[in-house]
């Protein structure tokens, strides 16, 4: 397949200042209109023409859609915020430590100044099948190039697989589901909020989509509520290249401690499915038990209960095991700065 | 816009993907179409119906009160179907038209009990009852030519009243076979293309053209079964027609609706076993 790297295809570039006019546009435009936060995905797109939207709505010139405001309720993260300032942001580092780690491994620094919140967790799967524009069933056809005797499918899923086998690329994903934070949507019936987990979908929902956003919606702000703060955090990637590379796998956990009694814990993975996936069962099965290698054992050996590996991705399991397993005990083994 | 989607393939090939989603909507209308098309007619312009005189006194009066016309196992078969049927639509459509949720699982299982039912059905119908019943004969052609004929006001002979089944009713089985048998054969491909635990997973049964092909004939006859269902539950509700539908609920219909609908002599109905018995079982069932 013919790819013309570099040359984009044309279309129109709109960038409204203000939440009601990007509004407006993505009303006028639905289904045709792209949106633009970092652009660090949607070039990907463009550059590679496999989407050649007629309409760009740049959000970047949006000041409403920026920035980190501490509330009554906790922490409020507009969309376009760049994952640098959330690393760096002394209440998220001093509170919200888990998000803060999270951002902070995504990619290279320079992607980090560019990449935003609501880019990162409404970022496209990275399957290269999908990416390079071959008619797979996330694009709209009736295969999955990658669940094939000989698909490359080293990175692909070992949950929750039905019929197309991607994941979810985010580092922030499963971050923002440990601290249960809440995303707020507008669109021309008004806004509504959902929960982090509930904001990824999954191909036996919808193939063709990663999120629940539809045309015509908008990613506005993160909000996370003060519950979490101070927790006990833990948050683990891994990756093929230390310095710069989407996650093999990541997880992230948020833990309340009396002693050694966990009270109150949330764990999520990222890259296992096609969303991330908030691990209630491990939840259910470790509250009230005593944090320890016992239980964190356990914990990892449920979470892999029901995974199924392709032909070439059966280390997720163990290393999901594993992870699971570390983000209850809390001893990371291997820490990555970038 | 066309009525298919193409894609091109990793080798370069241009293949159907499967039909254009608007087709649902194509077909939705269609059946609604004809449906209030039909309404008006039979309202303000269908004429009374007349037949050939074809009963005799002597027939009359050895017919039971209750004509049986469907066994339970023909009816089991047909609700099983319909449930089936009416599953496999929904689950196949509503996610297309915007209504998402977790379906591929349930379709497959309800095009398992279809396929089950249908083979069912073509076993008992070709071995327990009257196989050609359904199909149209030539005594059924030559009469919807007198129809024809006589609609347009040209002079014709009355036509005969129907065997058990009706002209326009075998000709309505007739493209639902087609349509059911399209989808049943495609559909159990298709299961080789997704996880599930019945046939292994094999993607390259067949080349992409071949696959392209499969899921638009899939498509195809599933668009086209929207507008049969609604075309045959309309039927089913029209009064002149609740005979029938009674019949196949409880297996039987009135000895007055069956002599007035259909020719002894093409259904041929079977006295009562023993004397004082009320309900005279069916050659054709």
């Amino acid at each position: 397949m013919a790819v013309i790297r570099d040359v984009m295809p044309a279309f129109q570039l709109l960038q409204p200042t203000s939440i009601a006019d990007a509004q407006k546009i993505l009303d006028q435009y639905g289904p045709d209109a792209w949106v633009l936060a970092g652009g660090l995905d949607s070039f990907d797109w463009l550059k590679d023409r496999i989407k050649k939207p007629n309409t760009v709505v740049d959000l970047s010139g949006v000041e409403e859609l920026k920035g980190i405001r501490e509330t009554g309720q906790g922490l409020e993260i507009g969309a376009m915020t760049t994952l640098t300032e959330i690393a760096q942001h002394p209440l998220i580092k001093a509170k919200y430590s888990l998000l803060a780690q999270s951002a902070e491994l995504v990619a290279s620094p320079q992607i980090r100044n560019q990449g935003t919140i609501g880019g990162n967790v409404s970022q496209d799967t990275r399957c290269w099948y999908y990416r390079a524009g071959w008619p797979c069933y996330r694009a709209g056809g009736n295969i999955c190039y990658a669940d094939t005797p000989v698909g490359r499918n080293r990175e692909h899923a070992i949950l929750h697989a039905e019929r197309c086998v991607a994941v979810n690329p985010s580092d922030t994903a499963p971050a923002l589901i440990a601290l249960d934070a809440k995303f707020v949507i507008r669109n021309r019936k008004g806004e509504r909020v959902v929960n982090a987990e509930d904001y990824f979908v999954g191909p036996e929902i919808d193939i063709t989509r990663l999120t629940v956003l539809q045309p015509g919606d908008l990613l506005t702000a993160v909000r996370i509520p003060a519950t979490w703060a101070g927790a006990q955090f833990y948050f683990e990637k891994v990756r093929d290249r230390n310095v710069w590379d989407f996650p093999l796998m990541n997880v992230a956990s948020a833990m309340v401690l009396s002693g050694d009694t966990i009270q109150q814990v949330r764990v999520a993975v990222n890259g296992a499915a096609a969303r991330p996936l908030r691990l209630k069962a491990v939840e259910n099965a470790i509250r009230g038990k005593q944090r320890s290698i016992a239980t964190a054992e356990m914990a990892g050996n449920l979470a892999v209960q029901g995974a199924v590996p392709l032909q070439f991705n059966a280390y997720k399991i163990p290393l999901m095991r594993n992870l699971v397993k570390r983000s209850i005990t809390g001893v990371q083994e291997a820490t990555w700065a970038s | 816009m066309g009525i298919l989607e193409w894609a091109t393939s990793p080798w370069g090939q241009r293949v159907p993907i499967h039909i254009a989603w608007f087709l649902i909507w194509v077909s939705l209308i269609a059946g609604l179409l004809f449906l209030v098309v039909h309404a008006i007619y039979v309202r303000y312009f269908a004429k009374q119906k007349q037949y050939a005189a074809t009963t005799s006194p002597e027939l009359l009066s050895r017919l039971p009160e209750k004509i049986s016309r469907h066994s339970l196992a023909a009816r089991l078969f047909h609700w099983i179907m319909a449930l089936a049927m009416l599953a496999l639509l929904f689950t196949a459509f509503l996610p297309k038209v915007g209504v998402q949720f977790n379906w591929v699982t349930y379709h497959w299982i309800a095009g398992l009990v279809l396929t089950g039912s249908i083979i069912f059905h073509i076993i008992h119908a070709s071995f327990f009852l009257d196989f050609w019943s359904i199909w149209p004969d030539k005594i059924d052609l030559q009469d919807s030519w007198k129809r024809t004929l006589r609609f347009f006001g040209r002079p014709a002979p009355l036509p005969r009243k129907s065997g058990k089944y009706p002209f326009d009713n075998k000709l309505y089985h007739g493209v639902i076979v087609l349509c059911g048998l399209a989808v049943m054969v495609t559909g159990i491909f298709m299961m080789f293309r997704v996880r599930t635990g019945i046939l292994p997973r094999n993607p390259y049964l067949f080349g992409d053209m071949s696959w392209g092909l499969m899921y638009v004939m899939h498509g195809l006859a599933g668009v086209a079964l929207i507008a049969l269902v609604v075309v045959h539950i309309y039927f089913a509700v029209r009064p002149e027609k609740l005979p029938i539908t009674y019949s196949m609920v409880f297996g039987s219909m009135k000895r007055d609706f069956y002599l007035e609908e259909h020719d002894p002599e093409r259904w041929v109905v079977e006295p009562p076993p023993f004397p004082g018995s009320q309900k005279g079982g069916a050659h054709a069932d």
